[in-house]
């Protein structure tokens, strides 16, 4: 699914998307990676929007798809015709690519929006709820997986890998729903769904241009309750979400832990008379940081699969809520101009997370 | 030492190598993967009704029956019977897997070999359309996979293919990633070139010599695959692009139905079928995984060798 495991980095899988080529593979400055993977974005977002649209018009036109057989069929030809849709598929490709070229990924066809708008009002949401799962994700895993190292091979190990496992291969919508029935129905300590109470959100209706992050809108409407309100509710979707990259990180930080461990500096440090204790809190948990920033960024495309899947499970209202509403009104138009605009998102985050593993460890450059 | 042909299955031959805490979750991972094959196949004589069915000897289900003598799980929100339609979606889940697995790992390994040994052009214009794919959300991938093999609503064959082709697109990158690295590595070693020597066609190198070499770490991607195979089937359920109950049982349309009996505090409708996605899920990883760290010697330990190790371990801390 969703939850992709796949995006579990693993010493045997290959490194995650890096940048070949023959430029690449020669060396060079930063400077020249920076280029080269900046210019590698674009056939990246093309081949992505190319797929999409052609699978997405495989199965016919979109109006037909959201309104065939509650208009007369005289009525729909006339409506495909308006929109442009009668032309041949190549030619509406090309028409399309231009569109994307200058930043337009379509208005929606249920209720007339542009879908960079759908973007602006719901992707603070998703953001907001992808923060707070990266939070859960760094209290959780980091430790953990250090524990894991430390206790490696014995039991305790065995019990932390198994958990890591449940983390990150429970879908985020049965983890929210057992969340759900234990802490919002059983004991009644949490909201069940939904990003704020009725009137938290009327204050913040009142302000001027809102961020649509309702943390930063609850701080700024001056209500004292408005923001442990606002903390409530983020808490059981930012743990059915986090705790899949938490598992993620957990495994990933045991790992490479345990493979700083045979390294000589570790050695040195053990022959000095280091405490284990100390050696894998201090020396040796570091070096094993620099992949998770990499894998960071694999985890963007993972928090925003699982975004879709959590923010239906908790009605969070953002760009997966709506990806979902858009898909229940079978607006086909709406779901491609989303998708198309999250490849973009995607590839993006992934050049400046390479760029920022490339300034981190020199290695990665070459 | 000469080794039996049994000695040579993938699974058996590791699990003779494994100690310990390893043996023990690989062998766990084994056995629960074990049981869910057998529900999957014997379905029909373990479940005590069929995944449609509404009404028994004594009428309707009900819906909404909490667990009882007669329905060991209680019965659903549309009034199916939980149990029968937990065991029954195995086989939905089993059969997505299978049919994933296969058309990822025939064309992935495919590509990867011709890719990596030929290079040129056409290798590095795949290298860019596979990092483009890979990076993408599975789940996003298969939705629109789904709205193009079946406009969304699913039997079970196009809710099946829909997740399976979704898996294979994401999929297919991966296996392809790793033969074509291990291609580009073997190729240029001496026993490829002696090959060449004696006159071995391409063909014949690629796939006497190179395909045997560069497909070592495949068991771990194929587990990846497997669970992520079910998981998107049942994501794709969640989000109401299930298999109608009528056709299929399927464990994410039944979550997704759930959903709304969560507020009134019916937990029998989501618990099991949930269970048994993560129960399956745990027990492909653990295969995983501890095939994973037995082919890797940074986090191999065996025998005598680990128990100096550990040794040493404990005089340190002591």
């Amino acid at each position: 699914m969703t939850t992709s495991p796949e995006t579990v980095p693993s010493p045997l899988a290959p490194a995650p998307a890096q940048p070949s080529g023959a430029a690449l593979r020669s060396g060079g400055g930063l400077l020249r990676y920076i280029v080269v993977r900046f210019l590698l974005i674009f056939p990246t977002i093309f081949i992505l929007v190319t797929v999409v649209f052609f699978l997405m018009r495989s199965t016919g036109d979109p109006i037909t798809a959201a309104q065939g057989g509650r208009l007369p069929p005289a009525e729909l030809a006339k409506r495909i015709h308006e929109a442009g849709y009668d032309r041949p598929l190549i030619l509406q490709y090309f028409s399309y690519l231009g569109q994307i070229a200058h930043g337009d990924f379509g208005t929606t066809f249920s209720d007339h929006q542009k879908v960079t708008t759908v973007l602006l009002t719901y992707g603070g949401a998703t953001l907001e709820l992808a923060f707070y799962a990266l939070i859960v994700a760094f209290i959780v895993g980091i430790p953990l997986g250090m524990l894991a190292a430390y206790l490696r091979d014995r039991w305790g190990d065995a019990v932390l890998r198994v958990l890591s496992i449940l983390f990150y291969a429970t879908p985020v919508f049965f983890s929210g729903l057992l969340l759900q029935l234990t802490f919002s129905i059983g004991l009644g300590w949490l909201p069940v769904a939904g990003r704020a109470d009725t009137t938290t959100e009327l204050e913040m209706q009142t302000l001027q241009h809102p961020t649509g992050i309702y943390i930063i809108d609850a701080f700024r409407t001056g209500d004292p309750d408005a923001v442990p309100d606002v903390l409530k509710h983020a808490v059981l979707p930012g743990i059915a979400l986090g705790l899949l990259t938490a598992g993620v990180f957990l495994r990933l930080v045991r790992t490479n832990v345990i493979g700083t461990f045979n390294t000589q500096y570790i050695d040195a440090a053990r022959s000095r008379g280091v405490r284990e204790y100390r050696l894998v809190t201090r020396h040796a948990y570091k070096p094993a940081l620099i992949p998770i920033i990499t894998v960071i960024g694999l985890q963007i495309a993972m928090l925003l699969g699982g975004a879709v899947l959590t923010e239906t499970t908790f009605e969070w209202k953002g760009l997966g809520f709506e990806l979902n509403q858009y898909l229940e009104a079978r607006d086909f138009v709406a779901v491609q101009g989303i998708v198309a605009l999250l490849a973009v998102i995607v590839a993006v985050v992934n050049f400046i997370v390479d760029i920022i593993a490339a300034l981190i460890d020199p290695r990665v450059r070459y | 030492m000469k080794r039996s042909i049994l000695g040579r299955v993938p699974v058996v031959a590791q699990l003779r190598q494994s100690v310990g805490v390893q043996r023990f979750m690989l062998s766990t991972g084994v056995i629960i993967t074990g049981i869910y094959v057998l529900v999957a196949i014997f379905a029909p004589l373990i479940a005590p009704y069929s995944y449609g069915q509404l009404k028994g000897p004594g009428g309707n289900f009900g819906s909404q029956q909490a667990p009882s003598a007669a329905h060991l799980w209680g019965t659903t929100v549309g009034g199916y019977d939980v149990l029968s339609r937990t065991i029954f979606g195995a086989r939905t889940a089993l059969v997505a897997i299978v049919i994933a697995i296969i058309l990822s790992l025939f064309i992935g390994v495919l590509l990867g070999l011709f890719s990596g040994y030929f290079g040129g052009p056409v290798d590095r214009v795949l290298v860019v359309i596979c990092d483009a794919i890979y990076a993408f959300p599975t789940l996003l991938l298969a939705i629109v996979i789904s709205i193009a093999i079946s406009g969304g609503s699913s039997s079970f064959w196009s809710g099946v293919f829909s997740a399976a082709f979704s898996i294979t697109v994401v999929y297919i990158p991966q296996y392809f990633r790793v033969v074509r690295a291990e291609v580009v590595r073997i190729k240029v070693e001496s026993f490829v070139e002696s090959a060449r020597m004696i006159g071995a066609g391409d063909l014949r190198i690629i796939f006497r010599h190179v395909l045997r070499n560069s497909i070592r770490t495949l068991p771990l991607i194929i587990t990846l695959n497997a669970t992520d195979a079910f998981e998107t089937l049942a994501g794709l359920g969640f989000l109401g692009f299930g298999i109608e109950p009528s056709s299929a049982a399927e464990w994410g349309y039944d979550l997704q139905k759930a959903l709304s009996d969560v507020t009134s505090g019916i937990w029998w409708t989501a618990l099991f079928p949930g269970l048994a996605i993560v129960l399956l899920a745990l027990g492909i990883s653990l295969m995983g995984e501890s095939l994973n760290d037995l082919a890797d010697p940074r986090l191999r330990r065996r025998g005598a060798a680990a128990e100096v190790t550990e040794a040493d371990a404990q005089e340190v801390l002591a």
